[in-house]
């Protein structure tokens, strides 16, 4: 029985909820329990934008995480508001073009990834949520890879189906990264 | 046929047009939009209509036209905007109009918030408007029951001729989840009352909450109680989680209830006998349950996003036969597992927090 | 021969206005209307909140009953649910142009397939006489028993001149009932109305100035003089507008 308790945070525009949206979905092609729960509010761009993911093999309670099993940081806001929140043996993959200083905790597992800088390097600068992603895959070992490609479909509508070529090479490139 | 993960005010539109719902009218408010969104891309394409109204009161005067003709109808607006529905659902309850509305509910009072809430408690379930009656209140809290239970609602509304209001919150709206919509519709009933046009063939059919005469509108207001007697005896509904043995009972609705099961579940491993009764009809109220464990609780923990409102429900339900107390969180503000936690060792404790 | 009956259209019951009252007469040419165009069948009727608030017991065709004010919402729903019905609403000044004037105003700009008879007598009558959204500067009313004053409490709304400035609506025209050329004029501006629906032309609205002796404090007669000449004045009869005529260049 296992549970994973995703944050995702960062700027609104980053794709933070797309991001979320994908884990979320996986877990649903995967044949597990999900929720996903963005925070709303009045800013639709350029505000902090973030979204609880749960992954579960038993029922979801409270669709909302108030302390991580991994989260996801895209931009420095959002590592100093929830870092001290995730749980202890939790991880944390932060944006490192975007966050300039290293986690405090000592407790936690942390995966520094340039993902702006390799997103813009690689001609794909609205990517950086999916190579943070790439990363994700890698790291998890029970989250495999044979759903991504399904799951993906999922969660890019059929109008822009063309984008999930770009969206497979963000994620390789995540997963290849080493610090 | 597969699950979908799908945001919960998307699947409460989605499910209103399985229930054969071809009419909306809505006026944008967060944090529903969605299914005004959702709405204005499907009912063109299936013959419908959606009508972005001018105001939520005309929006349900709207839905009263619709109604008036014998067809399924629905609006949904956020808390802000019921109240001004308020007046509509009082003319609809009184022309005994069968109608469908959704609230997902923000924090209050006034323009307040735009986060989760559950302070339209007292508005809904005590009907939201002038008058001596009711609205069929329904609680879901998962994005399947959002479905399921609109459906429902539609069924109802139509099977006691008044309103079924889902009371969901920013929370249940706006999170998605896998959700089945392989749902079971029952053929609407036949209204021989609608104002469908005389055809030359009848006398002619008056919609009207109007009634000068004191000894008939009395009659037209206890006739309508029997029918809610009838109501209260079919039609309630709830969920009783880890109960049979429970020394301490929780009672949460929607999101609370979300945030309650995690709590029940953290406490049983400490050892604690607790267990959560979950109203999903909010009126008519489930009281049985809690008559029943008021007689083997040593206290009830009303757990709301409300300064405390369905906690008088409980304690009527429970004739205060042992304590009532409160965990809420209000404003917008959600309590964590770790808060309901909290109350429930203390209660368990015997002690008060 | 008969010369002169009841509109099958019309129950065949007392009405409830006070003596000298024009809703007798409006009624009847709805009534007569739809018995000309053998529409009754399948027309709804919107009763507002008012004088006629019992119209729903006048007319044979089946009725609602609408909020105050409310009636062109649901009006809109009643159409909505089936464009081949015909939906008339029968408002007063109060109803129409004061706590409704929003769901007026929406439904003339959405063009919303419907016919509305709009009865302006200046006054707030089933409540006893108030100033009503269209009294006269100078009115006295019981609510403005000084006069109406403009420093007070505005101007009287020109309903036909507001909504002729929307693209919405198909037809406006202002008429009275005080004499026998202008009920001819009147009836023949309310079957125009129904027949632009029947033709599926859009939103039409004929504004019928009207009298009210009891709170105007008149007799019925100076009170129909008193259209002539205090009202006629500040609200000239005439087509305000008329969509199909205009483009196809003259009055059909």
């Amino acid at each position: 029985m296992s549970t994973t308790e995703f944050l995702f945070s960062g700027f609104g525009g980053q794709g933070i909820l797309f991001a979320g949206k994908f884990v979320a979905y996986k877990g649903l092609v995967d044949d597990k329990q999900v929720s996903w729960l963005p925070s709303y509010g009045p800013e639709m761009r350029g505000g902090t934008a973030s979204c609880s993911v749960i992954v579960s093999d038993t029922p979801v309670g409270s669709p909302i995480v108030s302390e991580p099993d991994v989260l996801v940081a895209m931009n420095l806001p959002s590592l100093d508001r929830f870092e001290s929140a995730v749980k202890p043996g939790g991880i944390i993959f932060m944006d490192s073009s975007l966050i300039e200083r290293k986690v405090n905790r000592t407790d936690v597992r942390v995966f520094a990834v340039p993902a702006t800088k390799l997103a813009s390097d690689n001609d794909m600068p609205t990517l950086a949520n999916m190579i943070l992603i790439g990363k994700i895959l890698q790291v998890l070992d029970d989250f495999g890879d044979a759903s991504v490609a399904a799951a993906l479909g999922k969660v890019i509508s059929a109008k822009h189906a063309d984008m999930l070529e770009v969206n497979l090479r963000a994620m390789q490139i995540g997963r290849a990264y080493q610090d | 046929m597969d699950k979908v993960l799908m945001k919960g005010n998307e699947a409460i539109a989605e499910a209103a047009i399985i229930a054969g719902c071809r009419h909306y009218f809505g006026y944008p408010i967060t944090p529903q939009t969605e299914i005004a969104a959702y709405m204005a891309k499907r009912m063109p394409k299936i013959g419908g209509t959606f009508l972005q109204a001018e105001s939520e009161i005309a929006a349900i005067n709207m839905v009263y036209g619709v109604a008036s003709a014998g067809l399924r109808v629905m609006t949904s607006s956020s808390s802000p905007g019921i109240s001004l529905k308020g007046e509509g659902l009082s003319y609809l309850a009184g022309a005994d109009l069968p109608s469908f509305v959704v609230n997902v509910q923000r924090g209050g009072p006034g323009l307040g918030g735009i986060q989760p809430s559950q302070s339209d408690y007292f508005q809904s379930t005590r009907g939201g408007g002038h008058g001596d009656y009711h609205m069929i209140v329904l609680a879901p809290y998962s994005v399947q029951e959002m479905a399921e239970l609109t459906v429902k609602g539609f069924e109802l509304a139509d099977k006691y001729r008044m309103t079924a209001m889902i009371l969901a919150d920013g929370t249940m709206g706006q999170m998605m989840e896998p959700v089945s919509l392989d749902l079971q519709v029952a053929e609407p009933p036949q209204k021989p009352w609608a104002t469908t046009g005389t055809n030359l063939s009848r006398k002619h059919n008056i919609i009207n909450s109007l009634s000068l005469v004191p000894e008939e509108l009395e009659k037209l207001n206890v006739a309508r109680y029997e029918r809610y007697k009838i109501i209260e005896r079919d039609e309630v509904r709830y969920e009783e989680y880890r109960m049979e043995d429970a020394d301490v009972a929780i009672a949460a609705f929607g999101i609370a209830a979300r945030v309650s099961k995690n709590a029940v579940d953290e406490a049983r491993k400490m050892g604690i006998k607790v267990g959560l009764i979950r109203p999903i009809t909010l009126w008519p109220f489930p009281k049985a349950p809690f008559a029943k464990a008021a007689e083997h609780v040593k206290q009830f923990i009303s757990v709301e996003l409300s300064m405390g409102q369905m906690i008088e429900d409980v304690k009527l339900a429970s004739e205060c036969k042992v304590p009532v107390t409160l965990c809420n969180r209000v404003g917008g503000m959600i309590p964590t597992p770790k808060q309901v936690l909290e109350a429930i060792v203390a209660a368990d404790k015997g002690g008060k927090l | 021969m008969i010369v002169f009956d009841k509109p099958h259209a019309l129950i065949d019951v007392p009405l409830h206005y006070c003596p000298g009252c024009t809703h007798g007469i409006v009624h009847r040419l709805v009534a007569e209307v739809m018995d000309e165009l053998g529409i009754e069948g399948k027309t709804i009727g919107i009763a507002p909140v008012g004088c006629s608030v019992m119209a729903y017991d006048y007319f044979n065709c089946d009725m609602i009953e609408a909020a105050h004010g409310r009636a062109p919402a649901v009006a809109t729903g009643v159409k909505r649910a089936d464009p081949t019905k015909v939906v008339f609403t029968y408002q007063g000044d109060g109803d129409l142009a004061s706590i409704g004037m929003a769901e007026t105003v929406h439904a003339a700009a959405r063009n919303e397939n419907i016919t509305v008879i709009f009865i302006n007598n200046a006054i707030y009558g089933m409540t006893g006489g108030q100033m009503a959204p269209t009294s006269l500067i100078g009115q006295v009313t019981q609510t403005s028993p000084y006069g109406r004053d403009p420093k007070l409490c505005g101007y009287p709304i020109k309903v036909c001149e507001m909504l002729r400035e929307l693209d919405g609506p198909e037809y406006l025209e202002r008429v009275t009932v005080n004499s026998v050329a202008h009920v001819r004029a009147a009836k023949k501006a309310i079957k125009k109305a129904f027949q632009n629906q029947l033709d599926g032309k859009g939103f039409s609205l004929v504004e019928v100035l009207s009298s009210c002796p009891t709170n105007w404090g008149m007799t019925p007669q100076n009170a129909l003089k008193w259209i002539d000449e205090k009202m006629i004045p500040v609200y000239p009869l005439g087509v305000y507008k008329d969509r199909s005529a205009t483009q196809e260049g003259g009055n059909k």
